[in-house]
């Protein structure tokens, strides 16, 4: 098992009567890559400025590698960081910005001038050393901000949504790099962001925050599948939710009713109880056919199309309009708007949540 | 309606300015050029005069060392204001702006009595030291150039501090913040990263405040009650007791000359600054 490197207990923060932390506890790995993702005001960049040091707690501590640094000046953590608006210090030049953490650490100048180069190296940003900060594009600015939060080698890499100001190409690939490079360097890397697909694409393990608490941690996978709640199945990706009377149950089987059909819903470990389930179904899950052809039947309201698939907006008498999501390329209906169809969706595809139906 | 050139239209928006400064500013100022020249004769006696003059010559040393010192302590207190303003008023942060305009609001000449009352042989300074035995005898607190400096950062400190204030708006705290945890101290961030985006607004701050102290009049002349004489009050003397218009004239253009050339000096200077410094 790896080992932990922080560990964050009941974290809370308060401004006036606002819970920008409501206790957070947190274990962060050795070498992960961790994704703190949540809508805007969630207290994300209130609980990176926690770990970096610039906000004291309100409540709780935090430790590194079982020393409290709850007290300590931001200087003393080590750790590197990236901020939301770069922050590069316009007075100095890309050189300047990047050998800035290791001057004063007072390494020798043929040390920092090496080092340097070494970062510049790292983002492909070799030519662009004597230019000033307000020289650059944006997407030039964060690779700079990046070597210089690496280059003196920080045991935690610290990002507050890093790429959220660059336009959506430049993202995508600029994800691939801090992926590659977080497996290159072996640093741990604690990265901000309120973008679903960056936090997905790019984590060992995501949290999702809601208000100062934690809604959710796993690996982006389990939580894309299993989501517990409204809020993380409706913030991870799409989904749909419906309230499904259960007329039968036996253990984890159950069966439910939508108007006049019954089918079989498998709830792992579901400890809901009484007589409706609260469901999330993904748009991908729902499968659509020729009338007859699956499950329910239902009319198609809207169709949207975008590319590799299409969006399919399916009245029902009983509930509705469901969300369906189908591959263009294997349709086995094409939905147009007023088309009689029929969906339909496996036993396991209904995620069953913990919260109301709020 | 045919619509003016764009260019024109704004030539006529700044025509009624332009034409109180030409006929209230420009066309003196050409007069007293004139003077300086004719009077009392063609030529450029008056210059030779003032260059030969070593009362002249004291009065504009005195006058640029007293600019001098002044802008100092302006750059430094009016520093400090607006340091504190920019980053640790918080909610009190208007009322301090507020505080910093205030004396706008009183007339100069106001101001400077209010020094005389603090200042004066038995003024309160002087009769607090005294009864609390501090001292036996008066200090001599002002008609000397230490009670013109003192008085004169007092009236020029909110042109030292807007500017600042101005520039340090512009300045996030993330910088700090940056520079911290990349593992300065405070002073470090403070020396290496927030002191010189400052920079910009300390200059402007000095030049506004030198410039404007170079050609002070009221202050001066009454804290240095004719003892300490800056040039301005040095071409009062020659007009009103002497009638030298000449001599005056030429003095005045001295000092707008004199004036012009610090100016160009430091814009130069000011605006290398702020192209190294420029932000998007
Ligand atoms: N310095 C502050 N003073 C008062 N409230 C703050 C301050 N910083 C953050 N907050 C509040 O704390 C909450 C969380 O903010 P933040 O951590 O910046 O959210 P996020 O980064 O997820 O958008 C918000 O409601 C915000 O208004
Ligand atoms: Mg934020």
């Amino acid at each position: 098992m790896p080992d932990k490197i922080l560990t964050i207990a009941n974290a809370t923060k308060r401004y006036g009567p606002v819970h920008a932390l409501d206790r957070v506890s947190l274990d962060v790995e050795e070498g992960e890559f961790l994704t703190l993702l949540g809508p805007s005001g969630s207290g994300k960049t209130t609980l990176l400025s926690a770990i970096a040091g610039f906000a004291p707690l309100t409540e709780g501590r935090i430790d590194l590698r079982g020393r409290n640094i709850s007290n300590e000046p931001p200087e003393h953590r080590d750790f590197g960081m990236v901020f939301q608006g770069y922050a590069l210090f316009p007075t100095m030049t890309v050189r300047d910005n990047i050998a800035f953490p290791l001057k004063v650490r007072k390494r020798p100048a043929s040390e920092v001038r090496k080092r340097v180069d070494e970062c510049l190296g790292l983002v492909q940003m070799e030519d662009f050393a004597e230019r000033m900060p307000a020289q650059l594009s944006g997407g030039q600015q964060q690779r700079i901000a990046l070597a210089r939060a690496l280059s003196f080698e920080p045991q935690v890499l610290l990002l507050d949504e890093p790429l959220s100001a660059l336009d959506k190409k430049l993202r995508a690939d600029l994800q691939w790099e801090l992926k590659s490079l977080h497996d290159r360097l072996g640093v741990t890397f604690i990265y901000v962001t309120h973008d679903q697909d960056e936090a997905l694409s790019m984590s060992d393990r995501v949290v999702i925050l809601k208000d100062g608490r934690i809604q959710q941690q796993g690996v982006p996978d389990e939580l894309y599948k299993f989501p517990r709640t409204r809020f993380v199945a409706d913030f991870l990706g799409k989904s749909n939710f419906l309230d499904l009377p259960v007329t039968a149950r036996e253990g984890d089987e159950m069966t439910c009713r939508i108007g006049g059909t019954n089918f079989p819903v498998t709830a792992p470990g579901a400890t809901a109880s009484g007589d409706v389930l609260n469901v999330a179904l993904r748009p991908e899950r729902i499968r659509l056919g020729a009338p007859g052809q699956e499950l329910l039947d239902g009319i198609v309201r809207q169709v949207s199309y975008l590319g590799e698939r299409c969006l399919v907006l399916v009245d029902h008498a009983e509930v509705g309009p469901l969300m369906i999501s189908q591959p263009t390329w294997k349709a086995e209906v094409t939905p147009k708007a007023g088309l009689p169809v029929s969906f339909g969706w496996d036993v396991d595809a209904p995620v069953i949540l913990e919260d109301g139906a709020a | 309606m045919p619509r003016l050139p764009d260019t024109l239209r704004y030539w006529f928006l700044v025509l009624p300015a332009l034409a109180i400064m030409i006929v209230f500013y420009i066309w003196p100022l050409l007069g007293i050029w004139q003077i300086s020249l004719t009077e009392p004769t063609r030529g450029l006696d008056n210059y030779t005069r003032m260059f030969d003059s070593s009362a002249v010559t004291t009065s504009f040393i005195l006058t640029f060392r007293i600019a001098f010192k002044t802008t100092i302590g302006c750059l430094i207190l009016g520093y400090i204001v607006a340091y504190v303003i920019s980053n640790f008023a918080g909610r009190v942060k208007p009322l301090m702006v507020a505080l910093v305009l205030l004396p706008f609001w009183v007339s100069v000449l106001i101001r400077s009595f209010s020094w005389i009352v603090l200042l004066g042989r038995s003024g309160i300074v002087n009769d607090t030291l005294i009864s609390s035995g501090m001292i036996d005898s008066p200090l001599r607190l002002m008609h000397n150039e230490f009670g013109v400096v003192l008085a004169m950062i007092h009236v020029m400190l909110p042109f030292a501090v807007l500017p600042m204030l101005a520039n340090m708006r512009g300045i996030s705290g993330a910088y700090v913040d940056a520079a911290r945890g990349l593992g300065a101290s405070e002073f470090t961030a403070f020396a290496k990263v927030y002191f010189p985006q400052t920079m910009p607004g300390v200059m402007s701050g000095a030049l506004l405040v030198f410039v404007l102290s170079l050609g002070f009049y009221i202050t001066p002349a009454l804290l240095g009650g004719g003892r300490i004489l800056m040039i301005s009050e040095y071409i009062t003397y020659q007009i009103q007791e002497f009638l030298n218009w000449g001599l005056g004239s030429a003095l005045s253009v001295g000092l707008l000359v004199a004036t012009a050339v610090v100016i160009a000096l430091a814009a130069r200077f000011v605006n290398l600054r702020s192209a190294l410094l420029e932000r998007k």
